[in-house]
């Protein structure tokens, strides 16, 4: 069986007596060490399916196993990185990424020496001793995902981690994180509402369409770790995804005579 | 520079104020044992440096402010920690507090004195009483009002109870319950004074009374000027441990 096996799953909820489908009948199956994109527009479910696999808000019909075992709450072995960073404001960087190894019981020289290892990692090696407020969207961002590697996960969850970052930072920080990706090697999921993010990312897309959330179908990236935003293959699966999401407008054709 | 101009504001505010009073005094038909002027009570406040009285009374009061307010500091923030954890709990004591809350210090201070008789314990009560509501509710509400996603982020790394106290809530609920500590400071300092003046045979509260029935206004007045210092002092030195804290913990300074 695959590493995380995603069955019939549904979430149902119940909002003035009215029951509403946030999303129906996934059925996914992931292997380790693969990077998923869950694409689609806001309203489809991708979040609720994020969160359901991590364990933030369970689903309440189907399955959803990881490594054999049924999931039903966060684990320690999975970190979430939000849009909104998460990061503790009242701690400096390197106290934000020493989070998960105090819990771990990790002893504070080694806290340390793991925590500088991750900083040095997203580059940002000068802004140990600086707080989140003083850090650009970019770089809060960049703390989040040494924070989650610091702990050495088997999954990272990422829910529109880029969404509030600017155009531009944030292809900086796709190529960063594809960076990471070879030489980390984790299962990575990850929540976007933008095709061209999940063309480049990922090795698979779910393509999500809203009421009720499901799954439009999964497109296969043939494109490695090699990606040229330019190039005829991306394109060409843009483009597939275009179809799938029925955003093509029909070609009219003109006749001059 | 900052710091001289807004001395200069001070100073300037100070002096107008004690230039009304001294004009208040030439216009003024009563007599001068019951409407002192400004120097007249600087000479009674000097007559009670020299004479050992103040001191006594400054420690006296502050021994009992320390210790109500300190306490009441102490227990409101543990137990508005604990009645935000478990919001179900706060559900069914909220009523009560509600109920308590808008009841003045001083209307429970004959019941303290039946019960504890005349010392320091009424003063400490009621001051006490004044801080510990504001502190609790504002605690509570703090610990309520906490982004989800920090318990999220806690809940993902493994930081369970105890760690969870201190290392996320205390934190993300700190700028909102020093706001209230420091209010309560105020007001815990106006009710000692009420509580000092009915259940106290010494202290600053006791001292204004002891002036009232010697009918030395000169000393009355000198006493009132310094429970004022006193008060600008006590806040001026919790403003800047306040600052310290935050600053550590990453604030705006």
């Amino acid at each position: 069986m695959s590493y995380i096996h995603i069955e019939n799953a549904g979430k149902t909820f119940v909002e003035n007596g009215a029951e509403f489908t946030a999303l129906a009948d996934v059925n996914l199956d992931i292997d380790k060490g693969e990077f998923i994109c869950l694409l689609g527009p806001s309203g489809c479910g991708k979040s609720t399916l994020l969160n359901a696999i991590a364990g933030f808000d369970l689903a309440n019909h189907g399955s959803v196993q990881i490594d054999g075992k049924e999931v039903v709450s966060p684990s320690t072995k999975n970190v979430t990185i939000f849009q909104n960073y998460g990061l503790l404001p009242w701690r400096s960087v390197i106290k934000n990424i020493e989070l998960g190894l105090e819990a771990k019981g990790i002893e504070k020289n080694k806290r340390r020496e793991i925590a500088n290892k991750y900083l040095k990692l997203v580059k940002l090696e000068n802004f140990a001793d600086s707080f989140p407020r003083q850090l650009s969207g970019g770089m809060k961002q960049r703390v989040a995902i040494a924070r989650a590697l610091a702990v050495e996960p088997d999954i990272i969850f990422m829910d529109e981690p880029f969404g509030a970052l600017d155009a531009i930072t944030r292809m900086k920080l796709q190529d960063d994180i594809l960076d990471i990706c070879k030489t980390e090697k984790k299962t990575i999921i990850f929540v976007t509402h933008d095709i061209e993010e999940a063309v480049f990312l990922a090795d698979r897309i779910v393509v999500m369409t809203p009421n009720p959330g499901k799954v439009k179908g999964v497109i296969k990236v043939p494109l490695h770790h090699f990606r040229d935003r330019t190039s005829g293959d991306f394109l060409l699966v843009r483009d597939k995804i275009f179809d799938l999401l029925n955003m093509k407008t029909e070609e009219s054709i003109e006749y001059n005579i | 520079m900052k710091k001289i101009i807004s001395f200069k504001y001070v100073f300037v505010s100070i002096l107008l104020l004690i230039a009304l009073w001294q004009f208040a005094f030439t216009i003024s038909d009563y007599s001068e044992a019951l409407f002192p002027s400004p120097l007249m009570a600087l000479q009674a406040l000097i007559e009670m440096i020299l004479d050992g009285t103040l001191l006594a009374s400054i420690s006296a009061s502050m021994y009992r402010f320390v210790i109500g307010y300190g306490l009441s500091v102490i227990i409101a923030v543990l137990l508005g920690l604990v009645l935000g954890s478990f919001p179900k709990v706060f559900n069914y004591v909220n009523p009560s507090l509600q109920l308590l809350r808008p009841i003045s210090p001083t209307a429970w201070m004959p019941f303290v004195v039946l019960l504890f008789g005349i010392g320091d314990l009424p003063a400490i009560v009621i001051i006490f009483i004044a801080a510990f509501f504001p502190v609790l509710l504002s605690t509570v509400s703090a610990v309520l009002k906490i982004d989800d996603i920090y318990f999220r982020v806690a809940d993902n790394f493994g930081i369970r109870q105890p760690a969870l106290m201190w290392k996320v809530i205390l934190p993300a609920a700190f700028p909102q319950i020093a706001n209230a500590i420091h209010l309560a400071l105020g007001s815990a300092w106006i009710f000692l004074v009420a509580g000092e003046m009915v259940g106290a045979q010494s202290g600053l509260g006791y001292q204004i009374i002891d002036a009232r029935n010697n009918i030395r206004a000169d000393i009355l007045l000198a006493t009132i000027f310094v429970i004022g210092i006193i008060g600008l002092f006590l806040d001026f030195l919790l403003g800047l441990v306040e600052k310290k804290i935050l600053k550590a913990w990453g604030g705006e300074q």
